[in-house]
């Protein structure tokens, strides 16, 4: 390691390309992110606390980081299962299954958006057959949870996919061996071993959950207090001219995030632990 | 591990020994519950996209995308693809050397904010270049000055596309270029090649399929974006309406022919995104270390 390290200062590019990304970095990403701090510390803390405490504002939190959290528990569920059955099942088809599963990361998030509300509108594929019973998933927030799984979904998929298959069939052949049964060798030998990805790809998903936009706004019906996620009060303050009352809003959902990227980061390096004891 | 043949026999192995298969009746439950949710949640919105957009026929739909104001947000959506893609993929290439083939202290920390773009909400991407550049930002009034504009004008909508497609390139490249370390590199330089000619022949060649995957799905997320872009385009339409805000816009005006018209294409850009995406993973897979190409989670 030592040698192999003194030998890599041959290649020559590091002060060029380290400098050429840290200018490129921090004119497109730093700087403007350091622009809403800037302008967040412009107001009182009065003002601040006036903007992030509005009733509005309060009843888009729950609603925001309320569905993001049910929509990642129940991706982390069918996501698990997705992952099973791609690793441990051959079926027909399973080569499309496999690759459409990245379908919501290529799909525009408008085009998500504007087709799931046909499909759970009153008179939408689905929602016509929900109307009757009472059921109504667009412009409620239940719409909200729908666009929310469509986006998350991969994420688990292909955190616990890879995790899955690297998982020799040793383990469970050990655990039979020894006289577990088959649900005893999946749930102390299998689900520990994939925990650590698949929390990490449930923290993804709520993540990119909390700060979606594009998908939740075809379907949500965006009434105030009631079906208005954070991101859609960030632009309707800035419509209105309002940057202050935008960015101070901003500030909040920006350190939420930063919050959240820090548990990924430990969450992914407690997988790779796991991952590395294993092998 | 990423090539779907290792997988499907992989499978049978699972399904062959005793230890490993599970009961018929949970394994048919499994297969029920997982693909009726992919059926439900992934097949059915793809299949209600190009359903609507055909419902009053193909002369609606052809219309639709021939319009001027349809063909101004495809041409839009190109050019905006087409300065952000080769930007973030010089910076992609450069970042990926500089950490892949360096050691330094901060290393992790770069890694960590080259991925930041990925855990900023799309709304407030488009927010802090209103911050820096609009008329009550940093610059706006300088600029302004100048008759520059940025917010409101084709810039915004360019520079919101480089930040949400940010680490798409360099984030492929950098566990790739880890993995194959610096050896081949050193030996073009000890044989007395120079620098730019170890890159293109010698580092060029071996990341060429890591690079194209990142590349597509820079620019499917390029071509795609719609929240930063939102809050940056003003909505004039012929002018700064992308492919995702034109679709918005027939939407909200009950054009829904057009509107999924136009999201069809979109949709088909999403399907080859994914075809091509399938296609590299099976050409990379048998050459590389299996390590060098995992199945990462791209947002």
């Amino acid at each position: 390691m030592m040698a192999n390290a003194a030998s890599r200062s041959v290649l020559p590019g590091f002060g060029l390309t380290l400098g050429f990304t840290i200018l490129y970095l921090s004119l497109i990403v730093l700087i403007p992110l350091a622009a809403v701090f800037v302008k967040t510390a412009t107001l009182s803390p009065e003002q601040i606390w006036a903007q992030i405490s509005a009733p509005r504002a309060v009843a888009s939190y729950r609603l925001t980081f309320g569905t993001a959290l049910l929509a990642a528990m129940v991706n982390a569920v069918f996501g698990l299962i997705l992952a099973w059955i791609l690793v441990r099942y051959s079926f027909p088809g399973k080569r499309l299954v496999d690759a459409l599963v990245d379908l919501p990361f290529a799909l525009p998030t408008a085009v998500a958006g504007i087709a799931l509300a046909a499909i759970y509108a009153k008179n939408g594929w689905i929602g016509q057959f929900l109307e009757p019973l009472g059921i109504r998933i667009a412009f409620t927030p239940a719409g909200i949870l729908v666009a929310l799984i469509f986006i998350g979904l991969p994420f688990v998929v292909r955190t616990v996919q890879p995790v899955l298959q690297d998982l020799d069939a040793e383990f469970e052949e050990a655990a039979a061996s020894l006289g577990a049964t088959r649900w005893q060798s999946v749930t102390r030998v299998v689900l520990p071993a994939i925990l650590p990805a698949l929390t990490t790809g449930f923290a993804l998903a709520f993540a990119r959950a909390v700060g979606e936009y594009g998908s939740v706004i075809f379907i949500a019906g965006n009434m105030p207090l009631v079906s208005e996620i954070t991101p859609l009060i960030i632009i309707t303050k800035l419509e209105q001219y309002d940057y202050a009352g935008a960015t101070a809003i901003a500030a909040v959902m920006l350190l939420i995030s930063f919050a959240l990227l820090l548990v990924i980061n430990l969450l992914q390096a407690w997988s790779a632990r796991r991952g590395r004891r294993d092998a | 591990m990423a090539g779907a043949t290792s997988a499907l026999s992989a499978s049978q192995h699972f399904e062959s020994r005793s230890a490993t298969r599970d009961h018929g009746l949970v394994r048919a439950l499994l297969l029920i519950l997982g693909l009726g949710f992919f059926a439900l949640f992934l097949v059915l919105p793809l299949v209600v996209v190009f359903a609507e957009a055909l419902r009053k026929g193909w002369d609606t739909y052809w219309a639709a995308l021939v319009e001027p104001d349809a063909l101004s947000a495809i041409r839009l959506t190109l050019l905006a693809a087409a300065i952000a893609v080769p930007l973030n993929l010089v910076f992609g290439v450069s970042a990926a050397w500089a950490i892949a083939k360096y050691r330094f202290r901060g290393k992790a920390l770069l890694t960590t904010l080259i991925d930041l773009p990925f855990s900023v909400s799309p709304v407030i991407a488009g927010l802090i270049y209103v911050l820096v550049f609009g008329a009550q930002g940093w610059f706006g009034p300088l600029l302004d000055g100048y008759d520059i504009r940025i917010i409101f004008a084709v810039p915004g909508i360019v520079l919101a596309t480089i930040f949400v497609t940010f680490p798409f390139i360099a984030r492929e490249l950098i566990p790739l270029m880890e993995a194959q370390g610096s050896e081949e590199e050193e030996a073009a330089l000890v044989l007395g090649a120079s620098g730019w000619q170890t890159f293109w022949r010698v580092t060029l060649p071996n990341i060429k399929w890591g690079l194209l995957y990142g590349v597509i799905l820079c620019n499917a997320r390029a071509m795609g974006e719609f929240g930063a872009v939102s809050v940056v385009s003003g909505h004039i339409r012929g002018l700064t309406n992308t492919m995702p805000l034109h679709v918005e816009i027939l939407y909200n005006e009950y054009q829904f022919a057009a509107a999924f018209a136009v999201a069809s294409l979109l949709a088909l850009l999403a399907l080859f995104t994914l075809a091509l995406k399938s296609v590299i993973e099976w050409r990379a897979s048998p050459k590389s270390e299996p390590e060098a190409r995992p199945k990462e989670p791209l947002p």
